[in-house]
């Protein structure tokens, strides 16, 4: 940690546009899923390129579409990448050039398409090319010292049992907290993990508007829920979940809503979209995990935090990489769970030294926090280390998929 | 021997959540999330850690609260010292209209 003058940094990547990235990675970012295969090839002969491949394909309609042009736009344009190869088809929805033209103000961008080449071999060669110059310049830029309201943490719970409100939350929440004070923004989010717990939430926005908009969301999701005319019980909470204690959405949400810790609600995003100044926000996004960091990321953070219940009874475990569908986004996953203490070698923190009273929230919160500076600074995080798993980008749609 | 104990969430809640398993008629100390023991009670049955015990005793149609808010309404009396879960609690909350 860099304290100067009693002010606290990180050592990050700073880029011409935006804040500080704490990764400096070159990715490949196809336009559509229809061209992975293509983008997966051209990073597969560079060193140290990322193929990001995704899930979007012209079958988004509306709202879907545009959160899939934001989403990718957001991944372009994170903090923790240094440069983007864009690889395209040419008739798709989302183009390439579209896509450089909004990448741009923040860094280096390419383009190429299989329309503009002509063929395949010649767009693998053409971008092989561009990439490997991308990888040259990245190469040189080294790390410096940073403000902490450079920072953007995204926070999620999982495997959420009665324990998680005691110990992993709100050690997150604390975090969080210590964060904010120090000029950082937190975005939390799962709209349906407010169900009960809403007017405890709105109770903190800092306006009117906020206030409204938080509402809103929620209200937008019960009427969809109504609409399919199910009941939620066996998904909210899940069977894991009801293993672990959690009875009702109610309290489910109430336990869920302590991870975002207690400073005022500065605002509500929709998926993807950044945060305009420091603070705590919530964004209107899904529980599921793969598709709500992709959320968190395009939307600016450059650290995720996982907080882990994990259910006594339910003994969810763990897996040691999961999720870790974004190779450029370092996840700080904490475990709550002393049941679960035998996977605490796949978590970053270990949280369930509260439950015996060993451990105080304060401590553990102000080990998280600590934690997001280290891997601010490089620290590469559990699941940064293991390598060979990697999943397809779930960017998420929430309507009528052709 | 230590007493197991339960945590209640907030003063005013009718329930605390078990933080190891407990057997039927073992006394478990019922605690404040600062750790201060509130009272000492019996557990009516075996109830698993995380799950929850009713510190008082819950009328039919009563609000069952955790953290002092509602989780739900009871859909049984719950006597006290029993497991409170999925077999007599339902959310309140209404879809839709």
């Amino acid at each position: 940690m860099v304290v100067e003058g009693g002010k606290m940094h990180f050592n990050g990547y700073k880029r011409e546009k935006g804040p500080a990235g704490i990764r400096n990675h070159v990715i490949v970012l196809p336009t559509i899923g229809c061209i992975n295969e293509l983008a997966s090839e051209v990073a597969s002969r560079v060193k140290e390129a990322i193929p990001l491949l995704h899930n979007h394909a012209c079958i988004r309609l509306g709202p879907d579409l545009s959160r899939a042009r934001r989403t990718l736009v957001g991944i372009g344009t994170n903090p923790n990448i240094h440069s983007v190869l864009l690889v395209g088809l040419g008739c798709e929805s989302i183009t390439a050039e579209e896509l450089a033209e909004e990448i741009l103000p923040y860094k280096q961008v390419e383009a190429v398409t299989i329309k503009k080449e002509g063929n395949y071999s010649s767009a693998l060669e053409k971008g092989v090319a561009a990439l490997r110059e991308m990888v040259w310049e990245a190469s040189e830029v080294k790390r410096e010292k940073c403000d902490m309201d450079d920072l953007t943490v995204g926070i999620k719970c999982g495997g959420s049992g009665s324990v998680s409100a005691i110990a992993s939350n709100p050690a997150t929440g604390q975090a969080a907290d210590i964060l904010i004070e120090n000029g950082g923004r937190v975005i939390f989010s799962e709209t349906a993990e407010l169900i009960g717990a809403e007017h405890v939430l709105a109770a903190r926005a800092v306006n009117k508007t906020v206030r409204h908009k938080l509402l809103g969301c929620v209200d937008h999701m019960k009427r969809k829920i109504a609409d399919y005319g199910v009941d939620i019980f066996g998904s909210e909470p899940t069977r894991g979940n009801i293993a672990g204690g959690l009875t009702t959405i109610e309290e489910k949400s109430l336990g869920a809503i302590i991870k975002g810790g207690s400073s005022p609600l500065v605002g509500v995003l929709e998926y993807g979209e950044r945060p305009s100044s420091s603070g705590l926000y919530f964004m209107d996004g899904t529980t599921q995990a793969s598709q709500l960091f992709l959320g968190m990321f395009a939307a600016g953070a450059q650290i995720q935090v996982f907080s882990f219940g994990g259910g006594l009874p339910a003994r969810f475990r763990g897996l040691p990489s999961y999720p870790c569908g974004i190779p450029v986004f370092p996840v700080i996953k904490v475990l709550g769970n002393p049941g679960d203490v035998e996977e605490r070698e796949y978590f970053d923190i270990y949280a369930g030294d509260i439950i015996g009273g060993k451990m105080s929230v304060k401590e553990v919160g102000k080990s998280i926090f600590d934690e997001f500076i280290s891997v601010a600074s490089g620290k590469m995080t559990i699941t940064e280390s293991r390598t060979g798993y990697q999943e397809l980008l779930q960017i998420y749609a929430d309507g009528l998929l052709m | 021997m230590l007493m197991k104990k339960a945590i209640m969430m907030n003063k005013d809640d009718n329930v605390a959540t078990v933080l190891e398993g407990i057997k039927r008629g073992e006394t478990i100390a019922v605690v404040s999330t600062d750790n201060k023991v509130i009272k000492n009670m019996e557990a009516g049955e075996e109830i698993a850690a995380g799950h929850k015990i009713a510190v008082d005793s819950i009328s039919k149609e009563e609000t069952v609260l955790k953290y002092g808010e509602s989780i739900g309404t009871a859909a049984d009396r719950i006597d006290k010292g029993m497991h409170v879960h999925v077999h007599n609690v339902r959310s309140k909350v209404k879809y839709g209209g």
